[in-house]
């Protein structure tokens, strides 16, 4: 039996493989038609405390379609991205290569019956083939779960990996010099990538892990704290300055640039450092899924 | 700030009277226009987009049991991707008024000086746009793939805020230069 709560979905019983299809696929129209409720509170927030009325205006559109794809249920945006799926799984219960079938063709179903834009092209064959989403497997000994996250392309194109140090923007080894390219990033962007936007970094030893672990943080809730002190604060004091840049949603000018900043801090290598900046659109698309 | 409401195809006379900070409605034919649509249309002369109103969107739709098309979601896309393209296209097919999210270069500024203006949509406001589209002409160059093509919708009272008007101001370019200004200030 398939539960939904916000933009939590639990799944109960012994289900069979078209059970967890239909359940992904309702993962799926869970994503693109509700926001999840500590983006809507974000972005209430933000309007309550925007002087600027242009800034106002754009957040309340903003608030007004969320609440006509609730109601419609309609894709809050036409842009339903590349599904980024992050499975934990317990290996006594799931298989892996079956998951990954499963999660495909209910990407398939869902690209047809939720819908999504069919955005996967392809450039061997020269045509759109639907949709292809990215899976992320980890085993667990904790309950399964798949998480899906939708963002856009606008807001991916203004995501951006650095490497430390660079001269360019002054930023050297350190906290503060990580600082320097999140904030970078931010003023790159503008208004191009649809803010307020919430922001996903990480430093690492190398390239590929920073912006695989920057992404990662938009499954977090923008209101969750983050465990580790230092960083906690880090965290805080980078999202008080991006909102002192004035860029406003949609680029319009205002105080309401960014929503939420996670960050997260790995190894680095006497050599490498890396610095991913992930940059996520206001329209947040995500959901969990608990399985049996 | 004047709220305008303009009726497509603008004469240049009205689009010189929009400034910079002006909530335009327009209504009437637009025609989307996205990457691959770009590059073609510099190397063709596609008639429909003569004088028209361009809309950078790629939408979401489905299909209605008589066959006709349903406009689900559609919202603006990135304009500043055909940054590149846009004074030639300007140029080529008399553009007076282009529609999109984030907006233009320095580039695109000045080709519409004295004649266009740049309007900015609401990124991911995608089913309140939808409301505002009342009708779908027609699909051309479907071949591009569907949210490639080139899509001449009907649009009613579709709201919008001038960016860029034909005096060259640009608030984009303001927000932009006071937000480098900023940075500096946190960092003296």
């Amino acid at each position: 039996m398939l539960k939904t709560h916000g933009n939590i979905l639990t799944l109960t019983g012994q289900p069979k493989r078209h059970d967890l299809i239909s359940a992904i696929v309702e993962m799926y129209r869970v994503a693109v038609t509700h926001l999840p409720t500590d983006v809507v509170t974000g972005l209430k927030t933000g309007l309550k405390k925007e002087t600027n009325p242009r800034a106002k205006h754009v957040l309340k559109t903003m608030l007004q379609n969320i609440d006509m794809a609730d109601c419609e249920t309609k894709p809050l945006c036409q842009d339903t991205g590349i599904p980024l799926v992050y499975v934990k799984y317990q290996s006594k219960k799931y298989k892996q290569l079956e998951l990954k079938k499963i999660i495909k063709d209910a990407t398939t179903v869902a690209t047809k019956e939720v819908p999504l834009r069919a955005n996967a092209y392809d450039l061997i064959q020269g045509k759109v083939i639907g949709n292809y989403p990215v899976i992320y497997f980890k085993e667990t000994e904790d309950q399964s779960q798949i998480q899906l996250l939708l963002k856009g392309g606008g807001s991916e194109n203004v995501s951006r990996v650095y490497q430390l140090p660079d001269r360019s923007i002054g930023a050297d080894r350190d906290f503060d010099g990580i600082e320097k390219c999140i904030l970078d990033a931010v003023i790159k962007a503008q208004g191009r990538g649809c803010p307020p936007y919430i922001i996903g970094a990480a430093v690492c030893g190398n390239m590929e892990e920073a912006s695989y672990r920057a992404k990662n943080r938009h499954l977090l809730s923008i209101n969750q704290h983050n465990p580790i002190p230092k960083l906690a604060a880090f965290e805080k004091r980078i999202l008080k300055k991006i909102n002192a840049l004035d860029i406003g949603p949609m680029g319009v000018g205002g105080k309401t640039t960014a929503l939420g900043m996670k960050f997260t801090a790995r190894y680095v290598h006497p050599a490498s450092w890396f610095v991913g900046v992930s940059i996520g659109c206001w329209s947040m698309r995500r959901t969990t899924l608990h399985l049996p | 700030m004047a709220v305008l409401h303009i009726t497509t195809p603008p004469t240049a006379a009205v689009i010189k009277r929009v400034r910079a900070g002006d909530e335009v409605y327009f209504s009437g034919r637009v025609m989307t226009a996205r990457d691959k649509a770009h590059r073609w249309l510099l190397k063709h002369d596609f008639k429909p987009l003569h004088n028209a109103v361009l809309y950078h969107c790629g939408p979401m739709y489905e299909y209605n049991q008589d066959g006709s098309i349903n406009i689900l979601a559609a919202g603006p896309t990135t304009s500043a991707r055909f940054n590149h393209y846009t004074p030639q296209l300007i140029k080529q097919y008399n553009i007076r008024a282009i529609m999109g999210k984030g907006g233009m270069d320095q580039g695109v500024r000045t080709a519409l000086k004295g004649i266009g203006i740049y309007c900015a949509a609401i990124g991911g406001a995608a089913v309140y746009y939808a409301h505002c589209i009342t009708k779908v002409h027609k699909v051309y160059k479907q071949e591009f793939g569907m949210t490639d093509a080139i899509w001449e919708l009907e649009v009613k009272d579709f709201p919008v805020f001038c960016m860029m008007d034909s005096k060259g101001k640009s608030l984009f370019a303001e927000v932009e230069r006071k937000s480098r200004h900023n940075r500096k200030q946190l960092y003296a």
